[in-house]
């Protein structure tokens, strides 16, 4: 096993560890999601079907609208949000989003982490260093 | 980040629990996007319907409401987007009643903050029309890209929590669209479409925004020959922010920070990307058409003007909507009251169609009314809804105005 460190900008929330849920597409609750069910539901996505709940989410871009910047904490009230959201490229409703919630969140990473990490792969996030860390079964 | 005076003291908790919790957000925020420091706004825009707040955004709202009118009250003229259930019509939409119930908690505990419940995302056009270099902190995607747009105004997406945050402290980071060296061009699109309808302008945008990044592209647009009127811009942005997620456009010779092409880009100007009326009708096709049936016809997203409304009324006039069929336009109260008055709510309803007030189509339990009232097959004449009401588990199909009522009154497309 190898620790791939990738580094990004200073983010939001705490250290934390888990499984990456990776795609190469966008992200929006409102337009993405079926919050209750917790599994990615537009027909278009690429996770469609997929269960983020718990996961590290690894995606491209912030998209679609504001109400996000709610749903993160709503989600995470019932215990149905993802553990931690890395985007390449973040918008203010993401980060707006992600401390409300205290969810962890870090975008502008040296390199595009959706080709960097592999779905499925264990992942350490810290927000504070600005760090993910891959730890890759060789 | 550099904070004055007044932040250090909300930060302290000097002026309360909510200015405290409002200056934290702010910094976490701030510091993300390496703001120096915070900027005064003059208006504060909040979206908050309760399908997004769920119960956790409600009890967060009235933990607040309760604290003494010195520390909760808006420092800032605040007014909201639409809300998630119109209370007068939620019953005959088959909504719940807990729905409802959570609405008016909401409704009590904006109140209790001095909220003004305008309850429309074209408060732009209705409420109080920003102006050139204002900072502001607006709520809704389409209200944003407007006032940034359309009128010169600066306001980053300020979303439900933070514009709550900006209201309390009267102030936002300074960072994005707040700065003048982030409102330049980044991409140029030669448009030799011509857009006619409102569901054409919401197409151009929707064409234009899906060849965009991320939020911090500026998408500037030359050649139109049409001089758009406030509600093909307000459909154009609306669109252009849904399906591209940005803040901001400049169309040359049109709004008000781009003269010509050299003003708006530092530097030469980038290659242009064309946008032609093949793209315009290949972004209608995506869609398909509902040759079969349509179960619902929705004019909303964002909510209707006076003018719309008129409109609207005129085609429906002496016509009967099928009864498979229902028709939903969803006007801001201050429209509804004038529609009223001016009798194209009564028209509206005597053809079978449906009046909301305060809400949109999304935003009103979208999944849960569609289940409730067997729809599926949905048609519209805005851009923005097509591209939203996909992931709510509709079958959405994008035609003008006119094509809308017909097939309304048909119980399908038949053109």
């Amino acid at each position: 096993m190898s620790d791939i460190v990738i580094k990004g900008h200073i983010g939001i929330g705490g250290a934390v560890s888990g499984i990456a849920l990776v795609a190469s597409d966008n992200f929006s609750a409102r337009y993405d999601l079926d919050r209750i069910a917790g599994v990615f539901s537009r027909p278009s996505h690429a996770l469609v079907g997929r269960n983020y709940v718990g996961r590290v989410l690894i995606l491209d871009a912030a998209k679609g609208g504001v109400a996000t910047s709610w749903m993160l904490r709503e989600m995470a009230s019932r215990k149905m949000a993802p553990a931690a959201l890395l985007l390449n490229d973040a918008n203010p409703i993401m980060a707006q989003g992600a401390a409300f919630a205290g969810l962890s969140f870090i975008d502008r990473f040296d390199q595009d982490i959706t080709q960097a990490v592999r779905d499925g792969e264990r992942v350490t996030v810290d927000p504070a260093a600005g760090t993910l860390t891959i730890h890759r079964q060789d | 980040m550099k904070l004055d005076d007044s932040e250090q003291a909300m930060l302290a908790g000097e002026q309360g629990p909510a200015r405290q919790w409002a200056i934290e957000q702010q910094i976490a925020v701030g510091n993300f996007f390496d703001a120096r420091d915070m900027v005064p706004v003059h208006q504060v825009h909040i979206m908050a319907d309760t399908e997004s707040l769920g119960d956790s955004g409600v009890e967060f709202l009235e933990k607040f409401a309760g604290l003494c009118w010195k520390e909760r009250h808006c420092l800032v003229p605040t007014v909201t987007d639409p809300r998630g259930i119109d209370l007068e019509s939620y019953k005959a939409l088959n909504q719940e009643e807990a729905f409802a119930e959570r609405e008016r908690r909401t409704i009590a505990a904006f109140r209790a903050l001095g909220v003004m419940m305008t309850d429309t995302c074209i408060n732009y056009q209705i409420i109080m029309p920003p102006v050139l270099g204002e900072h502001l902190a607006f709520g809704d995607t389409g209200s944003v890209i407007y006032a940034n747009g359309a009128m010169g105004a600066r306001s980053n997406f300020e979303g439900g929590p933070a514009a709550l945050a900006a209201a309390l402290s009267g102030r936002v980071p300074r960072y994005g669209y707040h700065l003048d060296e982030k409102r330049r061009g980044t991409r140029l699109f030669e448009v030799t479409a011509q857009p006619r309808s409102l569901s054409d302008w919401g197409a151009l945008g929707g064409v234009v925004g899906r060849h965009l990044e991320s939020y911090w592209e500026v998408p500037v647009l030359h050649g139109l020959a049409a001089r758009p009127t406030s509600d093909q811009l307000k459909h154009f942005g609306a669109a252009l922010a849904s399906y591209g997620s940005v803040a901001l456009y400049h169309i040359i010779g049109v709004t008000p920070e781009a003269p010509n092409i050299q003003s708006v880009f530092d530097g030469a100007a980038p290659a242009p990307e064309p946008v032609s009326e093949r793209d315009i009708a290949a972004f209608y096709r995506s869609f398909g058409v509902h040759a079969d049936k349509v179960d619902v016809v929705v004019f909303a997203a964002p909510q209707l003007s006076l003018i719309e409304t008129q409109s609207l009324s005129r085609l429906l006039d002496g016509r009967r909507v099928h009864a498979g069929t229902t028709l939903i336009a969803a006007l801001p109260p201050a429209v509804k009251a004038d529609a009223d008055r001016m009798g194209y709510t009564a028209t509206i309803e005597a053809a079978g169609g449906t009046v909301l007030q305060g809400v949109c189509f999304y935003n009103m339990y979208a999944r849960e009314t569609g289940i409730a009232n067997g729809w599926k097959r949905l048609l519209t004449n805005s851009a923005k809804l097509v591209n939203i009401i996909q992931g709510y588990g509709y079958e959405p199909v994008l035609a003008n105005m006119e094509a809308c009522v017909d097939a309304a009154v048909a119980g399908k497309m038949t053109r």
